[in-house]
């Protein structure tokens, strides 16, 4: 007998949708295979271009921070103001002058105090007072024009990494010396001369100093092995006829480099001078970075939309094949929503496949490149296995890959049996 | 016996609006008792698969009324007549419809499987039961698209039976069929409704086979002119 209890509450889940999932996607191995190898190529060059976009930024960044800090206080030039009052009402006599900069000192007053304060602040990891003098180096006939750096070595090696970029002699003889140098290669080298020589200095202020080149540090950029030196900050001092309180820079590196604007303006507000933040003194750079980042991004998100599309097609595909299917599993009781979970649970198979080879192609992209010889101050190609790029991408290939699912899995749940039947 | 009505539709009228709006029901009321055997014939066009198709409740877009076991259907969402269809309804189409890519065994298996009422060891055993009354208990294990036509037919017809359902739709389930293979289907639907107490409504045009079941209901041109 019928049994005629009303309550047709399932009690077992027999997941049959997923088994007819599975059994499509068995059955058509080849199609799963290429729309697979569609999101492993999509995925690879995603990951890849990320990769390296980040590998470009970090390098660059690295560049940056060889020579600037990532906030330099200093005493900005001030313009005067004309003495004019718009009150009409205002009898005062209006005086009139040409805005012009006002003759003041480029010197950070107190600096001591200033730097202990820093010193103080959170965030704040390193601390460096600096003064900075254009000089002439000077050994016998040849001449060079460039920047003699005053700074306590430690705290600016700290900054700036000095002792990795040392090839000869050693960076902490500067505190022993004390009219020591260190020279940047490219200087020497035009100079000829070696640890234990000397030359002379010349400063825009006239002063005339014997100098004993204690160390030769190359950055591998030109432009700056062939200008910098690093003197002590009593030398630097002493050239531009200034007592031992004269500090022109206050240097400071922050934990989080990218905060840094953020905290420009709040030192520059608690110091009163100006805080400029790397990001401002290097605005081409960073400006050219972002652009970079755009394109690359840009191109390779399209490249994982095609793959997005050739899931698309192929459940498309499926779905026409299998209307008959569809049309019969309506008619025997499937909802909608158990058609749309048969076909994307089908997307989400080829994309998972697509997604892990994927990964394993890209990580094998960037372990070839990344021992890749490619030469000047960069070396091997900046390039190296980034877990959040890895996330990142794998998040947006699962999204693409459900949409591309679900889009045709929504028609499969439309189709209406009945007329399937009547054809 | 006083006569259990399972399936009541009273009034329905029916619109097809390509390529001219046309009326292809014209109220109409039907009863059909638990355990009968219903016939529907006419000449094609008339309108008895359109009238099928309201009675299973696939087809949502009618006027009138239809109730099934007394609860009013007509009205109802489509996800909650999906899950009544799975429960209390069977088909056997002109077709067989069985996906191809399953055996005969999982293709009879797979409306009990949804409704998920016994486990998997139950089911399997159900549908062995059912191929074994249809004669294809060794057809079992094969692939459903390695059978002939008739054998396809009969399984479906064990996939029609699986969860027992209150009423058996069939569109010309002999429509393909040889005479041999058609008795064998004709006399699966008598027993079911005779021994089982299982209602059956098909459409034919097989006037042999109308003739042999409890009750004819002959259909021209969208109205019913023999009960």
């Amino acid at each position: 007998m019928i049994t005629n209890n009303n309550s047709m509450s399932a009690k077992y889940n027999h997941h049959i949708d997923s088994e007819i999932s599975f059994t499509y996607i068995v059955n058509q191995k080849k199609l799963t295979l290429v729309a697979a190898l569609g999101v492993t190529i999509g995925i690879a060059v995603y990951i890849f271009m990320s990769s390296m976009t980040a590998g470009f930024s970090r390098s660059t960044d690295a560049s940056i921070f060889k020579t600037t800090p990532h906030i330099r206080i200093y005493k900005d030039d001030e313009i005067s103001r004309s003495l004019i009052t718009n009150d009409p009402n205002d009898k005062k006599l209006a005086l009139i002058i040409n805005p012009k900069v006002i003759p003041q000192s480029d010197r950070i007053v107190n600096p001591d105090e200033i730097v202990m304060l820093l010193k103080q602040q959170q965030n704040v990891t390193v601390v460096s007072p600096q003064v900075t003098v254009n000089v002439f180096y000077n050994n016998g006939q040849s001449l060079i024009t460039g920047i003699a750096s005053g700074v306590n070595i430690e705290d600016a090696d700290k900054m700036f990494n000095i002792q990795s970029t040392m090839v000869e002699g050693n960076m902490s003889d500067l505190n022993n010396v004390p009219n020591g140098i260190l020279l940047g290669a490219g200087i020497a080298a035009k100079m000829s001369v070696k640890p234990g020589d000397h030359i002379t200095l010349t400063s825009s202020r006239n002063v005339v100093k014997v100098m004993k080149v204690t160390g030769l540090f190359q950055t591998k950029n030109s432009g700056i092995d062939k200008t910098k030196s690093y003197v002590n900050i009593s030398a630097a001092q002493q050239l531009l006829n200034e007592g031992p309180a004269y500090v022109s820079d206050i240097n400071l590196d922050v934990t989080n480099f990218n905060n840094a604007p953020l905290y420009a303006s709040k030192f520059s507000a608690l110091t009163g001078y100006k805080a400029e933040d790397w990001q401002s003194a290097n605005q081409t750079l960073v400006a050219g970075s972002a652009m970079r980042e755009i394109v690359i991004t840009g191109i390779s998100f399209s490249i994982l939309l095609v793959a997005g599309f050739g899931i698309y097609n192929i459940l498309n595909m499926t779905i026409s094949q299998k209307i008959n299917d569809i049309a019969i599993l309506k008619a025997m009781g499937f909802q909608g929503k158990d058609v749309i979970r048969i076909f994307v649970l089908q997307a989400f198979i080829i994309g998972l496949i697509g997604l892990c080879a994927g990964c394993m192609l890209s990580w094998l992209f960037v372990w070839e490149l990344s021992k890749t010889y490619v030469g000047g101050d960069i070396g091997y190609f900046p390039i190296r296995f980034e877990p959040a790029v890895y996330v990142k991408s794998i998040l947006l290939g699962v999204t693409i890959t459900l949409l591309a699912g679900f889009i045709p899995a929504i028609n499969a749940a439309n189709v209406d049996p009945v007329t399937i039947f009547r054809k | 016996m006083v006569a259990e009505p399972v399936l009541i539709a009273e009034k329905i009228g029916k619109y097809f609006y390509d390529p001219v709006k046309f009326k292809v029901l014209n109220d109409i009321s039907i009863t059909v008792n638990r355990g009968e055997f219903v016939t529907l014939i006419g000449k094609s066009g008339c309108g008895k698969s359109t009238l099928l198709y309201i009675l299973s409740t696939m087809d949502t877009s009618y006027e009138g009324k239809l109730s099934i076991e007394s609860n009013i259907i007509t009205g109802q969402n489509k996800d909650d007549l999906a899950v009544l269809r799975n429960g209390k309804i069977g088909f056997v189409f002109q077709f067989h419809y069985l996906l191809p890519e399953f055996s005969c065994l999982k293709n009879v298996m797979i409306p009990a499987l949804k409704l998920g009422k016994l486990s998997r060891e139950e089911i399997e055993s159900r549908a062995y039961e059912k191929l074994t009354i249809l004669g294809l208990k060794d057809q079992a294990l094969k692939l459903s698209s390695k059978l002939s036509g008739g054998q396809q037919q009969r399984v479906a017809i064990a996939r029609a039976l699986i969860n027992d359902p209150l009423i058996i739709m069939g569109d010309e389930p002999t429509g393909n069929l040889d005479s041999k293979n058609s008795e064998i289907v004709f006399d699966t639907f008598q027993q079911l409704s005779h021994e089982l107490k299982q209602s059956i409504i098909v459409v034919t045009h097989d006037n042999d086979f109308a003739k042999k079941s409890d009750r004819v209901i002959e259909m021209l041109d969208g109205a019913i002119i023999k009960k």
